[in-house]
C-alpha cells in the first residue's frame, strides 16, 4: 500500500509534508539570515545596508583597535581560566552527588542548581554588590593583568560549574561500580582507583562540560557587565557599548571571529560527546 | 551509594570546594541583596548618603516596586514572554516532529541546524537582528528596491517579541525533540488504524504523551524571557523596557540600589512561581517521561 503513496502522504511521514518542509526552510532562513548578513557585511566597504564592495579593512581596523583587541583577549583569558576551575569544581560536585548519601541531599542539589535557574540579572547585581562591599572591586583595579579580571573570573566560575556538574553527573549514572571494586580488590588505593578508573570514565563528560563552561563564559554579558570594573572590559561588554553608539562594521568583523571560535569549540564538543559508549 | 560517614575524608574533599564557592559567590551575595531590598539610604547630618545604608528598616522598596511604574514593566515582561513562548512552541513543535520523523541519517544534521545558533553569542545575535531590521538595514533596502518603505521595524514590542523568539527558539526545540523521539509510534499507528483523523490523533495521543517535553520547553523559554534585558534594550528601545531593564537602570544609572534589589527579588519570586507550576504540572501529567 505504501508504494502507491507519494512522498509526504504516508500516515507518519510528517517529515515530508510540504507545509512542514516550507516551515522548516522559513525558520532556518529566520535563524541564519541575520547571522549570514552580519558575516557578509563584515566585508563591506562602508556601514550601510547596501553592498558597496569587498574589503578586509574592517578586520584590519578591528585588529588594530586596541580596545577591541584588549576586550577580546580579556574574554578569552577569562574563559580559559574559568573553564579549568569550573571543570574541576563541577566534576567534584558531580562526584559528591553521585557517590554519597548525606543529610539534606535534596536541598543541597537544589542549592547547587540555583545559578542555572536564577535570572542572570539578579545574580549579576548580587555579585556586583558583593564585590563592591567586600572591597574586591576597588582592590583589583590596580592589580596587574590578568589579576585585575579576577572578580569576573570568580563570577563566571560560580555560574558555570553547576552546568558542568549536571553534564558530568549524567555520565556517572552509567558507571558500573564493580569496576571500582575490581580495582580495589586488585590492590589499588582509593586514590589510584580514582585516577586510573573513574577519571578516564568521566573524561568525555569533563571535556564536554569544560567546553560548555568555555562557551558560557565567552557568551556572558549580563553578569560580566555588573561584576566588571571600569578597567576590565570583556568582548560582549565592549560590543554592547559600541552597539549603543550605532552600527559599525568593526563589530561585524570582531563578531565573525568570535562566532568562528565558539562554533568550532561547540562542534568539537559535539564530536567528543557523540559516541556515547558506556565504558572503556 | 555510600554513606558519607564511612568516607568522611573523601566526602569532605569532594564537597568542600563547590560548596565554598557557592557560599561565597552565590549565597552571601544573594543574602546581601535580600537585606539591601529592605534597606534605605542612610541620612547623615541631614543629607542623604550615596554610599551608606540603614539596613533592614523599611518595606518602602517593595511598596514602590508594587507601584504603577514598575508593575507596568513587570506585566509587560510577563505578557511579552508569554507570547514569545507561545510562538516558540507553535514553531518548534512541527519542526521537532519533522526532525524525529525524518530518515535517521538526516536527524542529527537537522537537529544541529536548529540548535546551532544557541551557541552564538546572544549579544551578537541581537546585534545581527538589529542591523538587518534597522531603517537602513538589508530588509528595508530590499523594500526600497520595490519602492516601499523604509519602515521603522524596531523600537516596538513586536521587535522585542521577534527577538525573543529568535534567541530562545533552540531552547524549545531541544526538549520537544527528546520527548517526541521517545514517543512509541505504535500508539499513533493504532490511533490512525482505528479510524481517528490526523488532527484527532495529534490532539488525543501525541500531544498528551509529549506534554512533559512541552512543559520543560515552556519553562526553558519563559524564564530567561522574563528576565531579559538585552533584547528589550537593543530591539525595543526605552519605550519597551521590561523589568530587567528597570533593574539594570537602578544599579547603573539611577543609583537606587535598594529599589533595584527589591525589583530583582520580585523577578526571582515570579521565576520560582513559574518553576513550581512546572513541577506541579509535571507531577500530574502522564507522558513519555516525567
Amino acid at each position: 500500500m505504501s508504494a502507491q503513496l507519494k512522498p509526504g502522504q504516508g500516515p507518519l511521514d510528517y517529515a515530508r509534508r510540504p507545509w512542514i518542509i516550507a516551515l522548516f526552510a522559513l525558520v532556518l532562513l529566520f535563524l541564519y539570515a541575520p547571522i549570514a548578513s552580519l558575516i557578509v557585511f563584515s566585508f563591506n566597504v562602508d556601514k550601510s545596508g547596501v553592498w558597496h564592495g569587498f574589503t578586509f579593512m574592517n578586520y584590519v581596523k578591528a585588529w588594530n583597535n586596541e580596545q577591541i583587541f584588549y576586550a577580546l583577549s580579556n574574554s578569552i583569558t577569562i574563559a580559559l581560566i574559568s573553564t579549568v576551575f569550573s571543570t574541576i569544581l563541577g566534576g567534584m560536585t558531580a562526584l559528591t552527588l553521585w557517590r554519597f548519601r548525606f543529610p539534606f541531599k535534596t536541598a543541597y542539589e537544589g542549592f547547587v542548581a540555583l545559578p542555572i535557574v536564577v535570572p542572570e540579572i539578579c545574580m549579576g547585581i548580587a555579585l556586583s554588590m558583593f564585590f563592591n562591599y567586600s572591597g574586591l572591586m576597588a582592590a583589583v583595579r590596580d592589580w596587574v593583568w590578568p589579576f585585575n579580571l579576577i572578580n569576573i573570573i570568580f563570577a563566571h566560575i560560580a555560574f558555570s560549574f553547576p552546568f558542568v556538574a549536571v553534564v558530568v553527573r549524567s555520565r556517572l549514572v552509567g558507571f558500573n561500580r564493580q569496576l571500582e571494586e575490581a580495582s580495589k580488590d586488585l590492590g589499588a588505593t582509593e586514590f589510584q582507583t580514582f585516577i586510573n578508573v573513574l577519571i578516564p570514565f568521566m573524561m568525555p563528560a569533563l571535556v564536554a562540560g569544560g567546553l560548555l563552561a568555555f562557551t558560557l563564559s565567552l557568551d556572558d554579558f549580563v553578569i560580566t557587565l555588573f561584576s566588571s570594573g571600569p578597567g576590565s572590559v570583556t568582548f560582549p561588554v565592549k560590543i554592547y557599548g559600541m552597539v549603543k553608539r550605532g552600527v559599525d562594521m568593526q563589530i561585524n568583523a570582531a563578531s565573525t571571529v568570535l562566532i568562528l571560535v565558539t562554533l568550532s569549540a561547540t562542534l568539537i564538543a559535539m564530536k567528543l560527546q557523540a559516541p556515547a559508549k558506556s565504558g572503556h | 551509594m555510600d554513606d558519607w560517614k564511612d568516607f568522611k575524608r573523601v566526602f569532605l574533599t569532594l564537597a568542600t570546594p563547590g560548596s565554598l564557592w557557592m557560599l561565597l559567590f552565590f549565597a552571601i551575595p544573594m543574602a546581601f541583596l535580600f537585606v539591601l531590598s529592605f534597606s534605605s539610604k542612610a541620612v547623615i547630618d541631614g543629607e542623604i548618603s550615596t554610599t551608606a545604608y540603614d539596613y533592614m528598616n523599611t518595606f518602602q522598596n517593595y511598596v514602590e516596586s508594587a507601584g504603577h511604574n514598575y508593575l507596568v514593566l513587570l506585566w509587560r515582561a510577563i505578557w511579552t514572554s508569554a507570547i514569545a513562548t507561545a510562538l516558540c512552541l507553535a514553531l518548534a513543535y512541527p519542526l521537532a516532529m519533522a526532525v524525529c520523523f525524518a530518515a535517521p541519517r538526516w536527524r542529527p544534521l537537522l537537529l544541529l541546524l536548529l540548535i546551532l545558533p544557541f551557541w552564538i553569542n546572544l549579544l551578537i545575535r541581537t546585534y545581527a537582528m538589529y542591523s538587518i531590521f534597522r531603517t537602513t538595514g538589508v530588509v528595508n533596502q530590499a523594500f526600497g528596491l520595490v519602492g516601499l518603505g523604509p519602515y521603522e521595524m524596531l523600537n516596538n514590542t513586536y521587535a522585542v517579541i521577534m527577538g525573543l523568539v529568535y534567541v530562545y527558539l533552540p531552547f524549545m526545540v531541544l526538549p520537544l525533540y527528546s520527548t517526541i523521539e521517545k514517543l512509541d509510534r505504535s500508539f499513533l499507528e493504532a490511533s490512525l488504524d482505528l479510524g481517528a483523523t490526523q488532527a484527532k490523533t495529534f490532539w488525543l495521543v501525541t500531544w498528551p504523551l509529549t506534554l512533559p517535553g512541552v512543559i520543560t520547553g515552556i519553562i526553558l523559554v519563559y524564564i530567561p524571557c522574563l528576565g531579559t534585558f538585552l533584547t528589550s534594550d537593543i530591539l525595543g528601545g526605552p519605550n519597551n523596557w521590561n523589568i530587567g531593564n528597570a533593574i539594570q537602570n537602578q544599579f547603573l544609572e539611577s543609583n537606587n540600589w535598594p529599589l533595584g534589589a527589591a525589583l530583582s527579588f520580585i523577578l526571582m519570586y515570579v521565576t520560582f512561581i513559574a518553576l513550581m507550576v512546572r513541577a506541579f504540572l509535571a507531577k500530574r501529567s502522564t507522558g513519555v517521561d516525567a
